[in-house]
C-alpha cells in the first residue's frame, strides 16, 4: 500500500469517525433532557482530530525513519566487500537503484517474483537495463544481496506501516466516538487542537532555518578541513582552479560586496527616504493613491530584469561617460561591468524597500506632533527634519538595514552587472564580484563536489549568513533601544 | 479659585481678535456657520458647547491651523490687532509663532525637556546665544509652572513626565516663543483632577500675559477659568458674553438647556 493510499485511508477513517462522534452527541442530547457541552459539530471534529491527527504524523515519521532504518540494516552485507576508498553512500545509492529496479520488474510482469530473488548477478544489469533503470556497473554478489535485502525488509516495513498507521487512525476514531458524550468539552478539545496545529506550523519554519543552518555547517567543517580557515578568511586572492592549487581568499568577495552594497545603498537610501517623506507628508491623496503602488511595484520586477537593464543600459551609458574616449575624457573605465553599474542598478531595486517601509513609519509618528510642531510656528519642512524624522528614526534605520541585507545576498544583478573578476580595487569603475556571485559559479558546471573549490561555496555562505545575521541582530537592537527612549 | 466670576475684572481690556461670518466647510460639511465674535486682550475666553459643535475647529482658525487640514475651506474676516490674519501677505508660519497653541493630548517631542522648550525659540531665532537661550527656556518653563519639578533634568526626556508635567511642558514650550495669544484646545481632557487644577491656575496666571482662548467640555473648568465664555451648537455661536452671566443667566434657551445639562 503507497503512503498516499494509506493517508486517504486514514482521512476516510476520519471523516467516519466525524459522522459517527456527531450522531452519537446528537442522538445523547436528545435522549437526556440535559444540553451538550458543546455544538455537535464539536464532537465530530475531536473524534475525526483524533484519528487523522496520530495517524497521519506517525506515518510521516515512519517515511522518514523507515529508510534510515532499512540502510543501516542493509549495510552489514555490504560492509565486506567494501574497501578502504569506498564511498557508503555511492554504494547504498546503486543498492537502491537495484532494489527499486526489481520492484519496478515485478509491478510490470517482467519478471516473477521467484524470477526477481533467483536473478542471478551478472544478468541483473541486462534484466535492468531492458526495465529502463541504468546501472553504473557490473552487479556483484554482495550487491546483489544487499538489494534482495533492502525488498524484503522495505517490503515488511511498508506492511507494518499500513497496518499500524490504519490501526492507530482506528483506534482514535473509536475513542473519539466513545468520548462524544454530552458533558465532554469538546470545544475545549478542538481548541486544544487548533493550538497545536498553529505552533506545528510556526515550529516548522524554525526547524527549515536550523536544517539550513545545520547543511551549511556540515560542509563548512568539511571545507576547512580541506583548506586552512586562516588563509580562507584573510587570504586577497581568489583563483580557484579545479586542477587544485587554488586560493581561496575571501576578502576580495567581501570586499566586492560591501563595495557594491554601500554604493546601492547611497543610491537608495536618499532616493527611497525622499520619496517617503514626499508620499507621507506632502503628497495629495489622490497622487499617493497610484504613486505609492508604482513605486512599490520595482519590488516586483525579477532581480534578473535589473541584471538585464545593468548590462545593455546602464553599464554601456557608464562606459561612455567614464570609459576611454568617453565624453569626460576619464578613461576610469574598461567595460561596462563594473561595481558602479551594479550598485546603481542594486540601488534603484531597493529604493522601493527603503521608500514602502520609511512611509509606513513616517505616517505612523502621531499626528499630534506634527501638530504641535506647526502650532509653534515651525515649516512643514522644519517640522520634519526636527520632529518627524527623529521619532521614526529606529523604524528607518530598520527599513536601511533591511535594505542592506537585501543588497548583500542580491546575486542576478551583480553576475550581468559587476563582472567576474575577484579584485581588491578602490576603483568604484573596475569589474569585481560579489559572495553570492561566486557562491553560483562555484557550485554549477561540473565540479566534483568533494573537492575544497566546491565546498568553499557553503563556506562562503555561511560567512554570509553570519554577517546578514548580525546586521538583522544590529538592526533589532536600534530598534528597540531607541523605542524605548521615545515611546 | 472662585466659581462665578462676576463682570467688575474683566471686560475693560481692548478686543485683541475680531471674526465676522466666519464660515468653515470640510468637504460638504458646513462646520463653522457664519460666527461673529470679539476676544478680549488679557482675558481668558472659553468656547464650550456640545462634541461636534465647531468650537475646535472654530479655534483653529485662529491660527489658521485649518490650513493643515486637506480639503478645509474657511471663509469670513478674521483680524487680530486689526489685521486680517487670512490676507494673502500674511505668512501662516509667523502667525502661528505670534498665536500659540496647546493641545488636547500632551504631545511633548521625543526631545529633551530642554530642546522641547527651546524648539521654537531655536526656528524664529529668538536667542543671539546659548546664555539667552538657557534663559529663554527658564523663563518659559517658570511661566509653565514647571520650573521647579524639572531643573535638575533639563535633559532627561520630556516624554518621561507625568501626563500633567507634560501638558505644563507644552504650555511652557507654547510660551516660550513670546506667543501675544494662547490658543488652548481642551488642555485639560486628558489629564487627572490634580493635574487639572494645576493647569487651571497656570491658565488664571497666563492671563496676566497673554490673551487665552481655551476650549473645553467641562462647564466647571469653564466657570472656574474664564472671563468670557462662548456657547457654540451646530456649527453656530449661540450666545456669547461674561462667564457669569452664560452660567447664571442665559438669554438663549439652548445654552440654559446645555447649561442645565438637557442637551450635550
Amino acid at each position: 500500500m503507497t503512503p498516499s493510499w494509506i493517508a486517504l485511508i486514514v482521512l476516510a477513517i476520519a471523516a467516519a469517525g466525524f459522522v459517527l462522534a456527531r450522531a452519537r452527541a446528537q442522538a445523547a442530547a436528545r435522549r437526556e433532557a440535559r444540553r451538550l457541552h458543546s455544538l455537535p459539530n464539536y464532537y465530530g471534529w475531536t473524534a475525526a482530530i483524533y484519528a487523522a491527527g496520530p495517524a497521519l504524523l506517525l506515518l510521516a515519521i515512519w517515511l522518514v525513519a523507515q529508510p534510515i532504518a532499512t540502510r543501516s540494516l542493509t549495510w552489514p552485507v555490504l560492509a565486506a566487500e567494501a574497501g578502504e576508498n569506498a564511498v557508503p553512500s555511492l554504494m547504498m545509492a546503486d543498492v537502491q537503484r537495484l532494489a527499486s529496479g526489481l520492484d519496478a520488474a515485478v509491478a510490470t510482469g517482467r519478471l516473477t517474483a521467484e524470477e526477481a530473488r533467483a536473478l542471478p548477478p551478472e544478468e541483473l544489469r541486462a534484466a535492468m537495463a531492458a526495465q529502463g533503470v541504468a546501472l553504473g556497473s557490473e552487479v556483484t554478489p554482495a550487491t546483489r544481496d544487499a538489494a534482495l535485502r533492502w525488498r524484503r525488509l522495505s517490503g515488511t516495513g511498508d506492511l507494518l506501516r499500513g497496518i499500524v498507521v490504519i490501526g492507530l487512525a482506528l483506534a482514535g476514531a473509536a475513542w473519539g466516538v466513545s468520548r462524544a458524550k454530552p458533558d465532554f468539552r469538546a470545544r475545549n478539545a478542538v481548541e486544544q487542537a487548533m493550538r497545536g496545529v498553529l505552533v506545528s506550523a510556526a515550529l516548522l519554519a524554525i526547524l527549515t532555518t536550523v536544517g539550513i543552518v545545520l547543511a551549511l555547517i556540515f560542509n563548512t567543517i568539511e571545507f576547512f578541513r580541506l583548506y586552512p580557515a586562516a588563509e580562507f578568511f584573510f587570504g586577497t586572492t581568489w583563483s580557484p582552479s579545479f586542477g587544485g592549487g587554488s586560493e581561496l581568499g575571501i576578502l576580495p568577495l567581501l570586499w566586492g560586496t560591501l563595495y557594491i552594497s554601500i554604493i546601492a545603498l547611497l543610491v537608495a537610501v536618499p532616493i527611497g527616504l525622499f520619496a517617503a517623506i514626499y508620499l507621507a507628508e506632502y503628497a495629495h491623496r489622490n497622487v499617493r493613491s497610484w504613486a505609492k503602488p508604482m513605486l512599490e511595484m520595482l519590488a516586483g520586477i525579477p532581480t534578473i530584469v535589473y541584471g538585464l537593464f545593468a548590462l545593455l543600459t546602464v553599464g554601456p551609458l557608464l562606459v561612455e561617460a567614464f570609459g576611454r574616449g568617453g565624453y569626460l575624457g576619464l578613461g576610469w573605465m574598461q567595460g561596462g561591468t563594473a561595481v558602479m553599474t551594479a550598485g546603481l542598478v542594486m540601488g534603484i531595486m531597493l529604493i522601493p524597500f527603503v521608500s514602502s517601509l520609511s512611509d509606513d513609519i513616517i505616517n505612523a509618528v502621531p499626528q499630534s506632533l506634527r501638530d504641535g510642531s506647526l502650532g509653534l510656528g515651525a515649516t512643514r519642512s522644519e517640522t520634519i527634519r526636527q520632529v518627524v524624522l527623529p521619532a521614526a528614526l529606529p523604524g528607518i534605520v530598520g527599513a536601511v538595514l533591511l535594505a542592506a541585507s537585501r543588497a548583500i545576498g542580491e546575486t542576478m544583478i551583480v553576475v550581468l552587472g559587476a563582472g567576474a573578476a575577484a579584485r581588491l580595487s578602490m576603483n568604484p569603475f573596475d569589474a569585481m564580484t560579489t559572495v553570492t556571485a561566486k557562491i553560483v559559479s562555484q557550485l554549477t558546471g561540473d565540479a566534483d563536489f568533494s573537492s575544497p573549490e566546491a565546498l568553499v561555496a557553503f563556506a562562503l555562505g555561511m560567512t554570509l549568513f553570519v554577517i546578514t545575521l548580525a546586521l538583522n541582530v544590529v538592526a533589532l537592537w536600534i530598534v528597540r533601544r531607541y523605542r524605548e527612549q521615545y515611546e | 479659585m472662585n466659581d462665578m466670576r462676576t463682570m467688575d475684572n474683566t471686560v475693560l481690556n481692548e478686543t485683541k481678535i475680531t471674526a465676522r461670518d466666519v464660515n468653515v466647510h470640510y468637504g460638504t460639511t458646513h462646520a463653522i456657520k457664519g460666527v461673529d465674535v470679539d476676544i478680549a486682550d488679557r482675558t481668558v475666553t472659553a468656547f464650550i458647547g456640545p462634541s461636534g459643535c465647531g468650537k475646535s475647529t472654530f479655534l483653529r482658525c485662529l491660527n489658521r491651523m485649518n490650513d493643515t487640514i486637506p480639503g478645509a475651506v474657511v471663509t469670513g474676516e478674521i483680524k487680530i490687532d486689526e489685521a486680517d490674519i487670512y490676507d494673502s501677505r500674511v505668512d501662516p508660519v509667523q502667525l502661528r509663532a505670534k498665536v500659540g497653541m496647546v493641545f488636547q493630548k500632551p504631545n511633548p517631542f521625543p526631545k529633551s525637556i530642554y530642546d522641547n522648550v527651546a524648539y521654537g525659540p531655536k526656528i524664529h531665532g529668538l536667542a543671539k546665544n546659548k546664555t539667552e537661550l538657557d534663559e529663554i527656556v527658564e523663563k518659559a518653563l517658570r511661566r509653565g509652572a514647571i520650573w521647579d519639578e524639572v531643573k535638575d533634568r533639563l535633559h532627561a526626556p520630556g516624554t518621561g513626565l507625568s501626563g500633567g508635567q507634560q501638558q505644563r511642558l507644552c504650555i511652557a514650550r507654547a510660551v516660550a516663543t513670546e506667543p501675544e495669544i494662547l490658543l488652548m484646545d481642551e488642555p485639560c481632557s486628558a489629564l487627572d483632577p490634580i493635574a487639572t487644577a494645576q493647569v487651571e491656575e497656570l491658565i488664571d496666571e497666563l492671563r496676566q500675559n497673554f490673551s487665552v482662548v481655551i476650549v473645553t467640555h467641562s462647564m466647571q473648568q469653564a466657570a472656574r477659568v474664564s472671563q468670557r465664555t462662548a456657547f457654540f451648537h451646530l456649527g453656530n455661536l449661540v450666545e456669547y458674553g461674561e462667564t457669569g452671566k452664560i452660567f447664571t443667566n442665559p438669554e438663549d434657551s439652548r445654552t440654559e438647556s446645555y447649561i442645565s445639562g438637557r442637551i450635550g
